[in-house]
């Protein structure tokens, strides 16, 4: 039988002379209908480029296909060359036989349009339908990919949805004609790991009930295995290996394959947990950092007069302690108030109660009085371009107002070597180093000041997979040896797992369970952590069903002078608690 | 409809300072009314003859005085006499208006049509010849001062061709408007060039920019055409700023086109406040002053509301 899409040595190059700068070096594959098709590798593997050359949209990204052959089955059986094909012809085929969904939700939908007119433009383009015809489609559109009172939202524009809604939007136009393939670039990469649940649970039941063939394309080699029948793994834009799902995940044979399953950090229920530095039962430590009853609220004026209507309660009673040497992880989703409490510690936001208290180690004579630093998400934006790496290290004593002495150049050299870059770094310039690198100097950078509390804000988040790794390894020797204390704040269970002591599980500005994290990720007691731990895809988790749930985080804004009742926790053995719930 | 309340709600506030600033500026500049009205032969006055002019005048009183009686009087919507006219400076201003509006809004419509085209047209035709021909005539009209254009415009149509009047007594838009037009068409072109000119460049990097947005990217694997494409979804996220240098450029116009009025012998605001400022008219030149920022505020204040209409996003009036 023919395959519905057939590529073949695709051949995909950029810049002025595209031959000699291919990004995608003779990749095939073939795809069945009703087949999907995940494509996994890291950034720069070319995975992208080859989704985006199979409906041709590489064309304008600058792209060229420099060979190769792909075909396409039509609808009517008739074979469609998309490598000779016009750009009219293609665009009768784009939309309407191949759909695409993109990484962004956010920016993918244009922002001055209704969502209603972005649907019904698909089936005025494809099908001819106008007017109140086409509103009703778009309706029904929404109504299948499950977004409640479809008829009203049918008139909000982009800004008024969130992500994982969005995301639902651009699946409803990308499936609006029925396209026999479907094309999801790293859908749920921006999105939550509930909202990717639902969202991975919604292309699974949409294909079922359209019997529509997928490629899907990812970084995570765990999110595979809940969808995909076959899997390609790419690497600097060849195909390394590709087959069956079952036996690329048990058998894999490329070293790639397996490094990708065996060296990065997969969600383990618990078992890969951290095992060394368990917290001293005896009391007579100090810890490195306690927080007490911490409060940020920002209030909520209509205008500059009038008073505050009521308060956004980013975080609402926050309570943990941080012994030296160990690792607190402060897990949430987006909007749950984890980044707001890092801010708060580093006093980068006022906190509007509570209190903190941060322990000096006495063993260091060279402790600063900055004992609290941070190393943020993005390398990329948080180095400043303009300066060598010397200044940069440099920076932190400067704004103690510290001399840079001999002591302060053998301190950054030290750093630079225990942190695994060159001794020659010192006079060179960020945009010289990779992602990874430069996440190493922001550590070295942290470090500087010898400080006794690391906070680390999502600071694998933004690397490779494979990268990440290596980073974390760095992280979890660096605390052992400077007895350091991280607060780890991520939103990836899988990472955390791999350098966690301690779990706290935060929602709506409130910690929920908190205690060692072997227990909390293999015995979740509150209902939101089971279902965050739920959510996480792991390659055990196959073809699984997930539940379709489309509740809503709730609101976080509160009327003036409300406050939270007492929490009641209930106790698990250890220091294992849970918030009684109800 | 609370936002436009409260803008306006600002006006008084700015014309109050503005009218400070002009007030004082203009009486530091050396001379007085008395001599530039009379010239050479102020110096025959007696200093009783002086000192009663200029009491007739007002200006014999402290700078504040005549300051309280000026706002005092604009208060009760009195801009006072103007010295060279020996009319109220209202109905000076209010002659010559309309003729600056025409000009202004043919230029900006004049501006529009040929930029925007052209800066689209350039967009997606990137790094292309064509593209380059449309960056370096812009660059041209940019860089072209508008007594050049304007004279060359004048010498190549009217004198060369002997098409379209390009003098004579200026005819108001109601009485004769083909007369009019006729009139105004060449300075609407002179300034309109130059408009255009920036039109261009700032439509042609907009559009650049949205060109390249993820929601572009989407609109084409809707398999929407490339007309669709830019008309559709590129451009109208690509107007806000084209709409604000075109208010910023039009609010400029409104101040009146000095050098353009003068080549075609225009009455319009720039001259009359040209002529005001070289004869100490203080009333005259205080109230145009007024006027043109007013009336440059009432731009700022409909590019503002025209953001709201292009992007759902803005909300006006919210922190």
């Amino acid at each position: 039988m023919t395959p519905l899409l057939s590529v073949h040595d695709l051949r995909v190059g950029f810049g002025r002379k595209p031959q000699a700068n291919e990004v995608v070096r003779g990749v095939s594959f073939d795809l069945a209908d009703g087949e999907t098709l995940a494509i996994v590798g890291e950034s720069g593997s070319g995975k992208s480029v080859t989704a985006l050359s199979i409906n041709r949209l590489i064309d304008f990204g600058g792209g060229r296909i420099t060979g190769g052959a792909m075909t396409l089955k039509r609808a009517d059986g008739s074979l469609f060359d998309l490598m000779g094909a016009t750009e009219p012809q293609l665009t009768g085929i784009r939309g309407a036989e191949i759909g695409m969904i993109f990484q962004e939700p956010m920016t993918s939908l244009n922002p001055v349009l209704t969502i209603g007119s972005q649907i019904e433009e698909s089936f005025r383009l494809h099908r001819g339908l106008t007017g109140r015809q086409a509103t009703a489609a778009a309706k029904d559109a929404l109504d299948r990919v499950r977004i409640p009172d479809a008829a009203r939202r049918l008139k909000y524009t982009p800004n008024q949805l969130s992500g994982g809604m969005l995301q639902r939007v651009m699946i409803a136009i990308a499936l609006a004609c029925n396209p026999r393939l479907l094309i999801a670039d790293e859908p749920t990469t921006a999105l939550d790991v509930t909202v990717q649940a639902q969202i991975m649970a919604l292309l699974a039941e949409l294909k079922r009930e359209t019997g529509m063939s997928m490629i899907f394309i990812t970084h995570d080699i765990g999110l595979v295995a809940g969808i995909a029948d076959k899997v390609m793994v790419m690497q600097n834009g060849q195909a390394v290996e590709q087959g069956e799902l079952n036996q690329i995940l048990d058998r894999p044979r490329h070293p790639y394959t397996q490094h990708l399953l065996q060296d990065v950090p997969h969600f383990a229920n618990g078992s890969a947990a951290r095992v060394d530095g368990q917290r001293d039962k005896g009391e007579h430590m100090k810890p490195a950092l306690k927080v007490n009853g911490l409060v940020v609220r920002f209030p909520l004026k209509s205008n500059f007069f009038s008073r505050a209507s009521g308060a956004v309660h980013a975080v609402d009673g926050v309570d943990f302690d941080l012994m030296p040497g160990e690792t607190l992880a402060i897990v949430g989703e987006s909007g749950s108030g984890k980044s707001t409490t890092a801010k708060a510690v580093l006093g980068l936001v006022r906190s509007t109660r509570g209190s903190f208290s941060v322990g000096i180690r006495k063993a260091s004579a060279a402790q600063s009085a900055k004992p609290v630093q941070m190393v943020f998400q993005n390398p990329y934006a948080s180095l400043n371009p303009r300066l060598t790496i010397e200044s940069i290290l440099a920076e932190p004593v400067i704004a103690t107002s510290g001399r840079v002495d001999a002591g302060t150049r053998a301190r950054m050299a030290s750093l630079l070597e225990r942190v695994g870059l060159p001794a020659n770094s010192l006079q060179r310039y960020p945009h010289e180093f990779s992602g990874g690198q430069r996440q190493r100097l922001c550590i070295a950078r942290a470090l500087m000041l010898n400080p006794s509390v690391v906070v680390l804000d999502e600071a694998v988040s933004a690397l490779d997979v494979s990268v990440q790794a290596k980073v974390l390894e760095l992280l979890v020797d660096l605390q052992r040896e400077f007895g350091l204390a991280y607060l780890f704040i991520s939103h990836d269970m899988a990472v955390v797992e791999r350098i966690a002591h301690r779990i706290a599980v935060i929602y709506a500005g409130q910690i929920v369970e908190i205690g060692d994290a072997a227990s909390v990720l293999s015995m979740p007691k509150h209902s939101y952590t089971k279902k965050l731990i739920a959510a996480v895809p792991t390659i055990d988790r196959r073809r699984e069903h997930f539940e379709i749930d489309t509740r809503q985080v709730p609101s976080l804004v509160r009327p003036q002078g409300f406050e939270p009742a007492p929490a009641r926790w209930e106790q698990f053995g250890g220091d294992h608690k849970a918030r009684v719930e109800g | 409809m609370n936002y436009l309340m409260r803008r306006l709600a600002t006006f008084p506030l700015v014309l109050l300072g503005v009218s400070i600033l002009v007030f004082v500026a203009i009486r530091m500049v050396p001379g007085d009314s008395i001599t530039a009205m009379l010239g050479t032969e102020a110096g025959l006055l007696t200093p009783a003859q002086r000192d009663s002019l200029a009491a007739y005048f007002g200006i014999d009183q402290p700078w504040f005085v005549q300051y309280w009686r000026w706002i005092g009087g604009i208060l009760h919507g009195n801009l006072g006499i103007s010295v060279t006219y020996g009319r109220p400076v209202l109905d000076v201003i209010l002659e010559r208006f309309p003729l600056t509006l025409e000009l202004a809004v043919l230029s900006m419509i004049i501006a529009l049509i040929v930029g925007l085209p052209a800066g689209i047209f350039a967009a997606t035709h990137n790094e292309k010849l064509s593209d380059l021909g449309v960056r370096i005539a812009a660059m041209i009209g940019q860089s072209t001062p508008s007594f050049v254009l304007g004279l060359l415009i004048i010498y190549t149509l009217s004198a060369g061709f002997g098409v379209l009047p390009a003098m004579g007594e200026f005819a108001p838009l109601w009485q004769d408007p083909l007369r009019n037009l006729s009139q105004l068409i060449l300075p609407a072109i002179t300034l309109g060039f130059a408009f255009a000119a920036s039109v261009t460049r700032i439509s042609r990097s907009a559009m650049l920019d949205v060109l390249s947005d993820d929601y572009v990217r989407t609109a084409r694997s809707k398999g929407a055409s490339a007309r669709s494409v830019i008309w559709r979804h590129a451009l109208p996220n690509a107007l806000i700023p084209v709409v604000t240098l075109s208010g910023i450029e039009f609010g400029y116009l409104l101040g009146g086109a000095v050098i353009v009025e003068q080549i075609y012998a225009l009455p319009g605001l720039g001259r009359m406040v040209l002529d005001a400022i070289l004869q100490r008219d203080y009333a005259l030149v205080q109230g145009a002053v007024l006027f043109i920022a007013f009336n440059f505020m009432i731009v700022n204040l409909l590019v503002d509301l025209a953001y709201v209409g292009l992007d759902p996003r803005i909300r006006l009036g919210e922190q």
